[in-house]
């Protein structure tokens, strides 16, 4: 089934990390496997934010000498990094197999981080100047607490609440996906989509990397693609439309915008709200309750409707 | 396939075949509504002979701590106390409120409910003064429902008797499978509203999406405003005085009706091109094939 929440604040920053921790909790029941943030704070001055995983969570808890391992992984990221001229100028570990770096870096971003995803076991979760992609096992109100989203500030986030259902309950398949390599984007998506396999060789035969055989990735790499070349983000909503085959809606939040796209069939549920200085949507209103207590005026966007909203 | 050997049947047209298997076609239109329930068969069952309820009794509960099954519970706990008229506070969007009412009761929410709301009931008056989320009125056999504000997708879904109401606009696929009764939306609906629709009216004072009506069996679709399509087997008809009598009537009800009157609405039946009903097996229907 799964649950996607997005909001954006579109007159200066709020407790981003707070509210959409409330709002995925409301949504628990439409996906109890993973929960994943992409919120997105004030640019990082002169650098980016990484989010990095070096391994599953389940390998902590199988992993014989996997301690040892993720230090070997580490070091051999921090090394690659160098090597592509990225200086660590701040180290966060948020969990054993989870990081947080805050970098300086002018060179060729997707090339480095081809390079450090060839690293077994290391994917990286985001990259940008603003986003900051937290994704793992359990409820929005574990994952909030472990990752200490609880006071981050921000001006828009989108999260989701998985229920797997065609590929593992592991981190690599639970959403937000990062456009890989297009800094500060990210999709949460709600739905199937029936061209998966069609598109993907499409996709990777431009080159495009895959980290799981997740159908929501596509979205992700999609996107990328199209705004790679040009494409506005409502554009690129638009296209999909047309392009991408099943049931769906999906959400994409770059540095500064939030977009959001109903496939033709509106089989899959998205409640918005829209006032002067706040939109939120979620698969169900109760979720947006839980951070507007108060009588508000929402409505459902139909079938193919697609809009963009500023911060 | 009383009294045929399969070996009879080699040698005979189709529409002998057909003949000798015993396959007849039903026609649905003209049917009376049935009565579905025993009025004696549930303890708490009193529509349509149900006695008459105080609606002078009257509670207000505050539901902003509550779980679902607790206000509904507590709904039920209060009308075998006797109350009439219950108001709900601070509903928040749960799902599944007010389902399942068999009995008259004026229930009216302060507040907006989630998905299924108030959906197999059976005769109580409600009232919402907010929004609901998808799949409102689901299996509702009578009563009326009155929803201030928007309505999610699926409203209305596989309706069978009552007056479901909509001021605002509602979502996609509204009214699908519905067997009876009337929906009636004061704003717009989205794609493929009515869809394999079976009996029963609908009303969109405003527009339509696309594929209106695709599949529908039988039933009426009014709209007021722009059709994007219609669906497969859909198909306009003349509005009669007997349509706009009809329109009017239900229009002032529910204080929806426009002020150019209803000589503009457009009226959608099933063209029936589609209808393929017979009494056989798939097992037997190969042998006619």
């Amino acid at each position: 089934m799964c649950g996607i929440a997005g909001l954006i604040h579109r007159s200066g920053s709020s407790n981003v990390g707070f509210e959409m921790t409330s709002m995925l909790q409301a949504l628990k029941h439409r996906g109890p496997d993973s929960t994943g943030f992409a919120v997105y704070g004030p640019p990082v001055p002169g650098g980016y934010v990484m989010r990095v995983i070096v391994a599953e969570r389940e390998d902590i808890d199988r992993g014989h000498g996997i301690l040892e391992t993720i230090s070997g992984r580490i070091e051999e990221l921090e090394k690659r990094l160098a090597e592509h001229g990225a200086k660590v100028k701040e180290k966060e570990p948020a969990t054993a197999y989870a990081l947080r770096y805050v970098l300086s870096h002018d060179g060729d971003t997707a090339a480095m981080a081809k390079y450090i995803e060839e690293i077994e076991g290391v994917e990286i979760l985001s990259f940008g100047n603003g986003l900051e992609l937290i994704k793992d096992l359990g409820d929005a109100g574990e994952v909030s607490d472990t990752y200490q989203l609880n006071d981050f500030n921000g001006t828009h986030a989108i999260g989701h609440t998985r229920m797997a259902t065609e590929s593992d309950v592991d981190i690599r398949s639970a959403h937000p996906y990062w456009a890989f390599p297009y800094n500060d984007v990210s999709v949460v998506h709600n739905g199937q989509i029936t061209n998966y396999w069609i598109m993907r060789r499409q996709m990777e035969r431009m080159g495009h990397r895959f980290m799981s055989n997740c159908d929501s990735e596509l979205l992700a790499v999609y996107t990328a693609h199209n705004l790679a070349n040009g494409v506005s983000l409502d554009d690129s909503l638009r296209r999909s439309i047309e392009e991408i085959d099943g049931v769906f809606t999906y959400l994409v939040a770059t540095k500064d915008q939030l977009g959001m796209a109903k496939d033709t069939m509106a089989a899959k549920p998205l409640v918005l709200y829209e006032s002067d200085d706040l939109i939120a949507m979620a698969s169900e209103e109760v979720a947006i309750r839980a951070i507007l207590p108060q009588e508000i005026d929402t409505y459902d966007p139909y079938d193919e409707e697609v809009r963009v909203w500023q911060a | 396939m009383a009294g045929v050997m399969e070996s009879e049947l080699q040698g005979m047209t189709q529409e002998q075949r057909a003949d000798a298997l015993g396959m007849t076609t039903e026609q649905l239109t003209g049917r009376s509504l049935f009565v579905e329930f025993d009025p004696d068969a549930a303890e708490r069952f009193n529509y349509p002979w149900a006695p008459e309820v105080d609606y002078n009794k009257r509670i207000e509960i505050d539901t902003d701590d509550m779980s679902t099954t607790e206000v509904n519970d507590k709904m039920r706990a209060l009308m075998d106390e006797g109350y009439g008229t219950i108001v709900v506070k601070n509903p928040r969007g749960k799902h599944s409120l007010g389902v399942g009412i068999l009995s008259r009761l004026n229930l009216i929410y302060e507040g907006s409910l989630g998905y299924f709301a108030v959906g197999l009931i059976d005769g109580p008056n409600v009232r919402i003064n907010g929004r609901v989320g998808w799949s409102c009125g689901e299996n509702m056999m009578a009563g009326t429902v009155i929803i201030e504000k928007n309505a999610g997708s699926t409203f209305g879904a596989a309706i069978r008797g009552g007056d479901l109401v909509c001021r605002g606009s509602v979502g996609s696929r509204t009214g699908i499978d519905m067997k009876g009764g009337t929906i009636i939306v004061g704003g717009d609906t989205g794609a493929l509203s009515g869809f394999m629709m079976q009996r029963g009216r609908m009303i969109v004072c405003g527009n339509a999406g696309r594929n209106l009506g695709d599949s529908m069996y039988d039933g009426t679709i009014y709209v007021g405003g722009e059709i994007s399509s219609l669906g497969v087997d859909a198909v306009t008809a003349e509005l009669t005085d007997l349509d706009r009598s009809w329109l009017s009537r239900k229009l002032k009800q529910y204080e929806l009706m426009p002020d150019q009157g209803v000589d503009h609405f457009t009226k959608v039946v099933a063209g029936k091109q589609l209808w393929n009903y017979d009494n056989l097996e798939p097992t037997e229907k190969k042998l006619i094939l």
